[in-house]
């Protein structure tokens, strides 16, 4: 059984850290942002919703590269990092958060906003009559009914973090314990034609995904028909 | 329809014709090349279309990336690569024909920074410390950033420099960090900052050669381009002397 070596372990916490912190802080964010975006009629809903969704479209590389431009010295994240003292995002751990949470955004908020669209108006409008308040109606009528589209949110945002290859290089630095996560291990190895060490982290990913992505559809089958 | 619009129609007509049936009849060569040396060998492969009559098609990347996909059969017929080792162990696996691999170029390393000033004329700014990040490329990947290794280590300021170290993936990778700004100083390659034999942005250090192995570049013809005399044609221009001053303008040296 071939051993992980020290850094390569280290490069799978890292991504298993993003990740998670990734996820929570993608569900902060998207739920409000998927509740409005499915109850809202403004005109300014179909701009919102491209938004969200371009992360899908564009290739991370360029997602990674604009990034790098707007949290540098030049850029207008970077200036106010800068001002707030907090340094600057590039080659930081916080950085790659930023980055991957804005990167899984559609992923995250997708699956939310489909759930609570799924729920309708009505289960809503006879709790009102029943005198419950509009954050009542969210915590204990639509935040249940729409667990489904939440865990769906959960696995997908986790695992398209673990995934995240473009964003990362381009932002990273491949700082080992700070930014080499487990994609960029993986490349860097095979660059270096090191292609031992690249397989097991390699064959390990792609187990990882094909479980998540099971568990995603044996749960499915159950919860999605609430 | 004018009289004078068919005439025009035809002649595009006769040339597009003539162009296509030119490509047919002179030979394509397929070159795979360091990324390093994207810039000089655009001219390059402009002035042997020109003179052979043979189209190069060219595909830019890393010298290890190009090397896998050679041994998986990648339909190249010359590799430029980013260092010697590359084109030996091709050599040796019997992928590229024995002993015919030569050093094209040789780089030269320098510090660059893309603020004017930050960098002197002697590299002290390196012990000084006041830089935010210091980018290299991974000596594993990029003979550039093993040459930065070394100079650092030579001049013992390897450790002293290692909290402020950023990796690129390759010195392309490198030179943005620094061009964008997010690192202070980065070690790339003289070639990406010279432009018809001057730099003209920001402030650099030229590091003296003995810091550094030598960066010796070199070329190989693969064994799939055995009979193609466009390759073979190919790299005995790429030894003439009008290529090399080519390669020089753009802060190579030749060995």
């Amino acid at each position: 059984m071939p051993q992980l070596a020290p850094d390569d372990l280290q490069a799978v916490w890292l991504t298993l850290k993003l990740a998670s912190v990734t996820t929570i802080l993608l569900l902060a964010v998207a739920t409000p942002l998927a509740w409005w975006l499915a109850m809202s009629r403004q005109w300014y809903k179909g701009i919102v919703s491209a938004l969200v969704a371009l992360p899908l479209v564009i290739p991370p590389t360029v997602l990674g590269f604009y990034l790098l431009l707007l949290m540098g010295p030049h850029g207008v994240v970077g200036d106010l990092t800068t001002a707030l003292n907090l340094g600057r995002l590039p080659f930081t751990f916080a950085g790659l958060v930023i980055g991957s949470v804005l990167f899984s955004m559609p992923f995250a908020v997708q699956p939310i906003q489909n759930a609570f669209e799924a729920i309708g108006r009505r289960p809503l409008e006879v709790a009102a009559t029943l005198r419950a308040g509009a954050w009542d109606r969210f915590f204990s009528v639509a935040l249940p009914l729409a667990r489904p589209g939440f865990l769906t949110a959960m696995i997908l945002a986790f695992a398209h973090t673990v995934g995240e290859f473009g964003v990362v290089l381009m932002l990273g630095g491949n700082i080992p314990g700070e930014t080499r996560v487990l994609s960029v291990a993986i490349y860097n190895h095979v660059e270096a034609m090191e292609y031992a060490s690249a397989h097991l982290l390699a064959g390990g990913m792609v187990l990882f995904s094909f479980l998540v992505l099971l568990s995603l559809y044996l749960a499915g089958g159950k919860l999605v028909k609430v | 329809m004018s009289s004078r619009k068919l005439n025009l129609l035809v002649w595009v007509g006769a040339l597009l014709c003539g162009s296509v049936a030119g490509s047919v009849s002179a030979g394509e060569v397929n070159a795979a090349v360091a990324a390093n040396f994207t810039a000089p060998m655009q001219q390059i492969a402009a002035l042997f279309q020109k003179e052979s009559g043979n189209t190069v098609k060219l595909s830019f990347g890393s010298s290890g990336k190009f090397y896998s996909q050679i041994k998986e059969g990648a339909p190249f017929d010359v590799i430029l690569a980013a260092d010697e080792a590359i084109p030996q162990r091709l050599e040796q696996e019997g992928l590229a024909i024995a002993h015919s691999s030569f050093v094209y170029a040789q780089g030269k390393l320098v510090l660059w920074s893309a603020q004017p000033g930050l960098v002197d004329a002697k590299g002290a700014v390196l012990g000084k410390g006041n830089f935010n990040k210091l980018a290299y490329a991974d000596p594993k990947l990029a003979p550039y950033g093993l040459a930065a290794q070394e100079t650092l280590q030579s001049m013992k300021l390897w450790d002293k420099v290692q909290s402020k170290m950023v990796t690129g993936e390759s010195i392309g990778q490198t030179y943005q960090f620094a061009a964008t700004g997010n690192a202070d100083l980065a070690f790339i390659a003289l070639s990406q900052i010279t432009k018809d034999g001057k730099v003209t942005e920001g402030s650099w250090w030229l590091v003296p050669s003995n810091l550094y192995s030598p960066i010796r570049q070199s070329a190989v013809q693969l064994s799939g381009a055995k009979d193609k005399a466009a390759a073979q044609a190919f790299l005995t221009f790429l030894k003439s002397a009008k290529v090399a001053a080519v390669i020089r303008s753009f802060g190579y040296e030749l060995p």
